[in-house]
């Protein structure tokens, strides 16, 4: 079964403190008001380790990270 | 104008028709069940709200979702878009389709709970749906309410009705989970406009072959729209689908003087050029296809003697405004935008605002928990590819035009 | 002979854990302010919140070890975790026993907060401010050490650093520039329900 990791963000919580995208500048950068801009795309499996640790840096636990299957 | 359904029956200026005229008229309600699903399904009704989603799809997906319990039902009468009039209208005149929508609803999907959500500044329309609750039955008063819908653009949108009536504040909240898996008190919510439930009350009645035995140009059913802008008499009315907006307007009387653009969908929708729009027709698909959506029916028909630039700034200043400033990118992307477009209007065109114009319209969509900096966004773009030459020269000028 | 050693390794640690937790609560208020420096990324400064807050409990648990185990305190396991259980200095003892179950409360709600979710986790971890003056009082109150000159001044540096902290965090504007836009919205779309 072929699986995806993706970053997902709720945006109501996500209060631009911007920690995400220290931890993970090739995926998340931050626009003018330092506010995340996600990568949509799958997180390559050697970024997995640091991903979960942006995840759980976020001070209100606005990023995700998920498994979803991958249809082809 | 042949095909009125909706509003057939008593002169509009009558107001609201009483319960007794309007059975004598229509007959018995229909009484609904799993096969009105299918039926709903087969008659292609798209959604009146602003998605055009399929409303057989959405209610099986409801019907799914409650499988095992109860659902709620909420009647969205909130009608947030300036310009739009439709729901007022059929609110304050055929109150008793709507609600023959809505406990055909109720009933289908077993649901324990309805909800009246109504525009509180709507007073006319208020009192007509609360005058018809009156005359209903006692099972269906039994397990109806009203909710006042604040007058705020994004009020209306479903995750904030759903809000309103759960927590009291009528914000957008994050989806997924969306209100037709988890709404009011957890419970999978239908939230369905009430144009849309007026037309169901008709289907139910007489079938799906009856809705689409009127339409043109391939397209199925009615709809009801709102003319705008320069016209001769803007206001409600009710066209087959399919109609173009050039038949739409001249029904109306046709425009008061020249126009230069056509705003398909009020301010969650689109600049066209007018050359360009007069033959579009209004039926879903075809606009699917051409990329456009009807929205809630606005049909707003900008003058050539208007200047563009200024009404997109005046509509982008809104749009930042009625941001629920719960997500940063909506708040201060809207608000920079907004500042662009008041800055080129008031002082002239400049290159620096054209580039920061681009690269926030490709920044900030998707970015907020609802379509609000979406639509704002979508709205921006077919300005200026619609004004594109207006943008370009725009004089040192604030033109003082009446909103 | 170990009895000495035991008493004096109950002192230090405890010194060490009222400066760590001192470090610890100065290094939250900067969280919240969204501290960063050159060469001091935002993240460093939860992530250093966080670290000293786990060595804090090595080191209480030293300092609590090495008390209870001491034969001269006469004090029993229970002390640790009942408070006001000890005939040994019972009021100030407990205070301590009261300070070690906050931040042992506050540092397993931060392990576990992806379970009990944000809400919970905020509201225990303000308990983090009753936290630390309880553990400062104690350390005066139980301290053989109350009136000797290090301590005094260690517990000024520690106390003053805490107090400055807090301060300037109350006269910041938050750095949430969101705050007052939101709760303007939320107000005007709020209705009481009336059925």
């Amino acid at each position: 079964m072929n699986t995806d990791l993706r970053l997902t963000i709720d945006r109501i919580k996500c209060d631009g403190h911007g920690l995400c995208a220290e931890l993970l500048p090739e995926l998340i950068s931050l626009d003018d008001w330092s506010y995340p801009i996600i990568d949509p795309g799958p997180i390559p499996e050697r970024l997995a380790p640091i991903a979960q640790r942006a995840v759980a840096t976020c001070p209100v636990l606005a990023l995700a990270m998920r498994r979803t299957r991958v249809s082809k | 104008m042949s095909g009125l359904r909706l509003l057939a029956g008593p002169d509009l200026r009558s107001g609201a028709e009483a319960l007794a005229d309007h059975t004598r008229r229509l007959g018995a309600p229909a009484l609904g069940g799993r096969p009105l699903i299918e039926t709903l399904v087969r008659s292609g009704l798209g959604g009146r709200g602003g998605a055009s989603f399929p409303v057989g799809l959405k209610w099986r997906a409801v019907a799914a979702a409650a499988s095992k319990g109860p659902a709620v039902v909420i009647v969205n009468g909130a009608e947030g878009e300036p310009q739009s009039h439709k729901d007022k209208v059929l609110m304050a005149t055929r109150p008793h389709l709507i609600l023959d929508g809505a406990f055909l609803a109720a009933r289908t999907l077993r649901a324990a709970q309805v909800v009246l959500y109504i525009g509180e500044e709507h007073r006319k329309a208020w009192s007509a749906m609360a005058l018809a609750l009156a005359e209903r039955p006692e099972a269906e008063r039994r397990i109806t309410r009203m909710a006042g819908a604040p007058n705020r653009y994004v009020a209306g949108e479903s995750s904030a009705a759903v809000h309103l009536i759960d927590a009291g504040a009528a914000t957008p909240t994050t989806t997924p989970p969306f209100p037709r898996e988890r709404g009011v008190a957890a419970v999978p919510t239908l939230v369905q406009n009430v144009e849309t439930l007026a037309h169901v009350a008709l289907i139910a009645r007489y079938g799906d072959a009856w809705y689409r035995s009127v339409g043109r140009r391939g397209a199925a059913g009615t709809v009801l729209l709102t003319i705008a802008g320069g016209v001769k008499s803007p206001g409600v009315l009710e066209v087959e689908a399919g109609t173009t907006i050039e038949e739409a307007v001249g029904a109306t009387g046709g425009v008061s003087e020249p126009a230069a653009a056509v705003l398909l969908g009020g301010y969650f929708g689109v600049w066209l050029p007018a050359m360009q729009a007069w033959e579009i027709p209004l039926d879903g698909e075809a606009l699917r296809g051409r990329g456009l959506a009807l929205g809630c029916g606005v049909i707003g028909v900008q003058p050539a003697a208007r200047c563009g630039v200024c009404d997109t700034a005046r509509i982008m200043r809104y749009l930042a405004e009625e941001s629920s400033a719960q997500c940063g990118p909506c708040f201060f992307g809207l608000r920079a935008l907004s500042d662009a477009c008041s800055r080129l209007a008031e002082r002239g065109t400049n290159r620096d605002d054209i580039a920061r114009l681009k690269r926030w319209a490709v920044e900030v969509p998707g970015r907020g928990a609802c379509k609000h900096p979406d639509g704002a966004v979508m709205f921006l773009r077919s300005a200026l590819s619609t004004f594109a030459d207006q943008f370009a020269s725009h004089p040192a000028h604030w033109r003082q035009q009446p909103a | 002979m170990s009895d000495i050693v035991l008493w004096y390794t109950t002192r230090g640690a405890g010194a060490v854990s009222m400066i760590l937790l001192s470090a610890v609560v100065i290094l939250g208020v900067l969280s919240t302010l969204r501290f960063q420096g050159s060469g001091w990324p935002r993240f460093l400064t939860p992530a250093l919140h966080r670290n000293l807050a786990l060595m804090t409990l090595v080191f209480l648990g030293l300092h609590i070890v090495t008390a209870v185990v001491d034969p001269f305190t006469h004090l029993g396991w229970l002390t640790a975790v009942v408070p006001f259980s000890s005939y040994y200095r019972t009021f100030w003892l407990g205070l301590g026993t009261i300070s070690f179950e906050l931040l042992a409360a506050i540092v397993a709600t931060s392990l576990l907060r992806g379970v009990i979710g944000q809400a919970a986790w905020r509201a225990i971890h303000w308990l983090a401010y009753a936290s630390w003056p309880v553990a400062v009082i104690h350390g005066f109150g139980t301290g053989t050490d109350a009136l000797s000159g290090w301590f005094i001044v260690l517990s000024i540096v520690c106390v003053g650093s805490v107090v400055i902290a807090i301060a300037y965090r109350m006269v910041q504007p938050s750095p949430d520039l969101l705050t007052s836009a939101r709760s303007e919205f939320r107000s005007a779309v709020s209705r009481k329900p009336d059925q």
